[in-house]
C-alpha cells in the first residue's frame, strides 16, 4: 500500500523532475563547454603576458626595439644599460646553430627510422621498434644535458682536441645539438611515419607490378606521395629543437656570441631565460622583463613553424582515393 | 650475328641494371638499419653510462638527507617530496578540465567554427615551447598580474590586508575552514608549480581522453538513449566507465612528462635548494630535475657525475614505473569491439 503510494507520488511529480533533470543536463553541459573553451583562454594568456610584459621591455628608455632586433651584442649584465647591449641576434644565433646541426642530425635518421618501420618492418618487429624510439621521447631533457656533458662533450674532447688539435671548448653548441637531435629522432619519425602509412597499398602494389625494388617504391613512390606529412614532421622537429630548453642550459654554456662554430659555447634564447630566472630578476625590473621580450621572440618563432608545417600538411597532401 | 650482338648486348645491359640496383637496394638497406639503430644504440649507451656513474650512489642518503656541502651526505629527499606532490596536485588539477575538455569536444560540440578553432589551437599550444608555459605561470599564477602588490589599485580600494616580505600577499582561509587555507597571490608555491604543470600538459591530457572516448562505439550510447536517459546519463553511466582506463592511460603518460619537465618550473619560481619537506601546498618547494640540474652545475665531481646521475636513475626509476603502469593499464582492460 505504502509502496503503491510512493509510485504515485513519483509519478505526480515527474513533470517537475524532468525540469529538475533538464536543468542539470543544462548546468552540465555549460560546465563542459567552459572545459573545452578553457585552451583557448590558455593561448590568450600566453599572448596576453608575454607581449605586454615585452611591450613594457620595449618601452623603457634604456632599450630600442630596433636595435633589439638588429644588434649583435647581448650583454643585458653589462654595468652600462644602453641599447646596444640589447641585441638579441646572438641569441637567436645560438638558438639556430644548435636547430639546424641537431636536424641534420635528426631528419636523416628519423626519416630512416620512418621508412624502416613503415616499408620494412614486419609488423611484430614494429611493434618492438616504435616504443622502444619514442622512449626515446620520453625521457626528461635534464638527462640529455647531463648526457651531453658526461659522454659527448669528453668523447668530442678526445677525438678533435687531442687527435686533431681543433679547439673544443667544455660547454659548447655541438654536444648539445647532438643530443636534442636524438631527442627529436622520435618526433620527425613517428609523424613522417604516420605520412607514409597513409599511402595507399595499391600505389606500392602497382610499383612492384612493373618490378621495382622496396628500395625504388621507398624513394620513388611512398616519400614522395608522403611528402606534405615528411616535410611538416621536418620543421615540427625543428621546432621542438628551438624550444629545447634544459639540454642546452646544460651543455651549450652561457656566452651570447654572433659564432657559426659549433664547437664554441654559445646561449640560446631559452638559455638565457633560464639563467635569469635562476638570477631571481624581481619583476619590473629591466632583467625580469627582457625574458618576456626573448620569450615572445621565442614564441613566435615556435608559432609561425608549426603554422607553417600544418599548412603544409593540409594544403601539399596528395589525396587518394 | 648482328641480332645476337643485340640480344647479348641488351642482356649484359639488363644484368647491369640488376645488380647495381640490388646493391642500391642493399646499400638502403643497411642506411635503414642504422638509422633505427643509432637512437637505439644512444639510449643504450646513455642508459650504461648513467647507471655506471651513479649505481653505486643511489643509497639511503640519497631519499633520507637534503642537500648537503659534503657530497657523501647529500640527498634530494624534499626534491622528491616536491616532485610527488606537485605531480599529485596537476593530476587532481588537469583531470576534470581535461576530461571536461574531451567530453565537449567528443560529445557534444557540434560541427561549427568555435570547435574547429578550438581543434586548431588545441594542436597548437601542444607545440608551444615547455619554457613558455613558465612565464605564463609566473605572471598569471606566480605574481597574479601584481594586482595584490602593497599599493596597487585593487589593494588600496578593497584595503586588503597585504602582508610585505617575500612570500607577501593576502592569506586568508576559504570560508573560513581551517584547513582550506589560500594564499593569493600564489608565489613559488607548489600550487603555483602544479597549475603551471596543468596548463602545460593540458592538451596533452585533452587528446588522450578524446581518443578514448571516441574509441567507444555509437551503438553503446544509442543503446542508452533507447532507454529514454538524458545525455549526461549515458555520458556518466556508459562512455565514461568504457573509457575510463584509456583516459586514466594518457593521464599517466602526461603526468609522467610533467615529472621530468625542468624549465616551466625554473621560471616560474621553483627553489634549488630547499632544506625542509614542506608544511603544505602553499610552500616553497623543488623537483628531482631541478635538484638533477643544481648538482650538474656544482664543480666537484662528486656532484656533477655521481650525485647527478644517482638522482637521474632514481627519476628514471620513478618514469618506467609510471609508464609500467600505464602500458599494464592499456593491456588489461582492452576493449576489442
Amino acid at each position: 500500500m505504502k509502496n503503491q503510494q510512493s509510485n504515485l507520488a513519483t509519478f505526480n511529480s515527474i513533470p517537475n523532475q524532468i525540469k529538475i533533470r533538464n536543468f542539470r543536463e543544462r548546468i552540465i553541459a555549460i560546465s563542459l563547454f567552459a572545459c573545452g573553451v578553457f585552451s583557448i583562454l590558455v593561448t590568450i594568456g600566453i599572448i596576453v603576458t608575454l607581449f605586454t610584459e615585452a611591450i613594457a621591455f620595449f618601452f623603457r628608455p634604456e632599450v630600442d626595439i630596433v636595435t633589439f632586433f638588429t644588434g649583435t651584442n647581448w650583454r643585458p649584465l653589462a654595468s652600462k644599460i644602453s641599447p646596444e647591449n640589447f641585441g638579441v641576434r646572438p641569441l637567436i644565433r645560438g638558438t639556430m646553430l644548435i636547430a639546424v646541426i641537431s636536424g641534420a642530425i635528426a631528419i636523416p635518421l628519423g626519416l630512416g627510422s620512418a621508412i624502416f618501420l613503415s616499408e620494412y618492418a614486419s609488423d611484430k618487429l614494429r611493434s618492438v621498434l616504435k616504443p622502444l624510439l619514442e622512449l626515446l621521447a620520453g625521457i626528461p631533457t635534464v638527462v640529455y644535458g647531463y648526457f651531453a656533458l658526461s659522454f659527448i662533450t669528453p668523447i668530442l674532447k678526445q677525438v678533435l682536441e687531442d687527435g686533431l688539435g681543433i679547439k673544443v671548448s667544455f660547454f659548447n653548441a655541438f654536444s648539445a645539438a647532438v643530443v636534442v637531435g636524438i631527442m627529436i629522432i622520435p618526433i620527425v619519425a613517428s609523424i613522417s611515419e604516420d605520412a607514409m602509412r597513409a599511402v595507399p597499398r595499391s600505389l606500392r602494389e602497382g610499383a612492384y607490378a612493373l618490378g621495382a625494388t622496396r628500395f625504388e617504391v621507398s624513394t620513388k613512390v611512398v616519400v614522395p606521395a608522403a611528402l606534405s606529412g615528411i616535410i611538416s614532421a621536418f620543421i615540427i622537429g625543428i621546432s621542438r629543437a628551438v624550444g629545447e630548453t634544459m639540454a642546452v642550459t646544460i651543455a651549450a654554456g652561457a656566452t651570447p656570441r654572433m659564432t657559426l662554430n659549433p664547437l664554441d659555447s654559445v646561449q640560446t634564447m631559452t638559455s638565457f631565460i633560464v639563467q635569469v630566472s635562476f638570477g631571481d630578476a624581481p619583476a619590473g625590473s629591466i632583467n625580469g622583463q627582457s625574458i618576456f621580450a626573448v620569450g615572445a621572440t621565442l614564441f613566435v618563432m615556435t608559432f609561425v613553424m608549426n603554422v607553417v608545417s600544418a599548412v603544409i600538411l593540409k594544403r601539399f597532401r596528395e589525396v587518394y582515393d | 650475328m648482328q641480332k645476337q650482338y643485340t640480344l647479348s648486348k641488351s642482356k649484359e645491359i639488363y644484368k647491369d641494371n640488376i645488380s647495381s640496383r640490388n646493391r642500391a637496394e642493399k646499400i638502403f638497406n643497411i642506411l635503414l638499419l642504422f638509422s633505427v639503430l643509432f637512437g637505439l644504440l644512444m639510449l643504450t649507451v646513455l642508459l650504461i653510462d648513467i647507471a655506471v656513474e651513479g649505481f653505486s650512489w643511489v643509497r639511503p642518503e640519497l631519499f633520507e638527507n637534503y642537500h648537503s656541502r659534503k657530497p657523501e651526505n647529500a640527498g634530494m629527499k624534499s626534491a622528491i617530496a616536491g616532485s610527488l606532490i606537485v605531480i599529485g596536485l596537476t593530476g587532481l588539477f588537469s583531470f576534470p578540465i581535461g576530461v571536461g575538455a574531451a567530453i565537449y569536444l567528443e560529445e557534444y560540440a557540434s560541427q561549427n567554427k568555435l570547435t574547429a578553432f578550438i581543434n586548431l589551437n588545441i594542436n597548437n599550444l601542444a607545440g608551444v615551447p615547455s619554457i613558455v608555459y613558465g612565464m605564463l605561470g609566473l605572471v598569471v599564477f606566480g605574481r597574479m598580474f601584481g594586482i595584490f602588490r602593497e599599493g596597487s589599485w585593487l589593494v588600496e580600494f578593497l584595503n586588503l590586508p597585504i602582508q610585505s616580505g617575500t612570500t607577501g600577499g593576502l592569506k586568508f582561509n576559504l570560508l573560513g575552514i581551517p584547513w582550506l587555507e589560500m594564499q593569493i597571490p600564489f608565489g613559488r608555491s607548489m600550487v603555483a608549480g602544479a597549475l603551471t604543470m596543468t596548463l602545460l600538459i593540458l592538451p596533452v591530457v585533452i587528446i588522450a581522453a578524446r581518443e578514448a572516448i571516441r574509441a567507444v562505439p555509437p551503438s553503446i550510447r544509442e543503446g542508452g538513449y533507447a532507454l529514454g536517459t538524458t545525455k549526461w546519463h549515458v555520458i556518466k553511466t556508459l562512455v565514461l566507465p568504457i573509457a575510463f582506463p584509456g583516459i586514466l592511460t594518457g593521464m599517466i603518460l602526461s603526468l609522467s612528462r610533467a615529472i621530468g619537465e625542468t624549465a616551466p618550473l625554473i621560471i616560474m619560481g621553483a627553489f634549488t635548494y630547499v632544506p625542509f619537506l614542506p608544511n603544505s601546498v602553499w610552500d616553497q618547494f623543488t623537483v628531482i630535475p631541478i635538484q638533477i640540474y643544481n648538482w650538474i652545475t656544482l664543480p666537484q665531481t662528486e656532484y656533477r657525475v655521481h650525485l647527478a646521475a644517482a638522482g637521474i636513475i632514481v627519476l628514471l626509476l620513478i618514469l618506467f614505473f609510471l609508464n609500467g603502469i600505464a602500458i599494464y593499464l592499456r593491456k588489461k582492460f582492452e576493449i576489442k569491439w
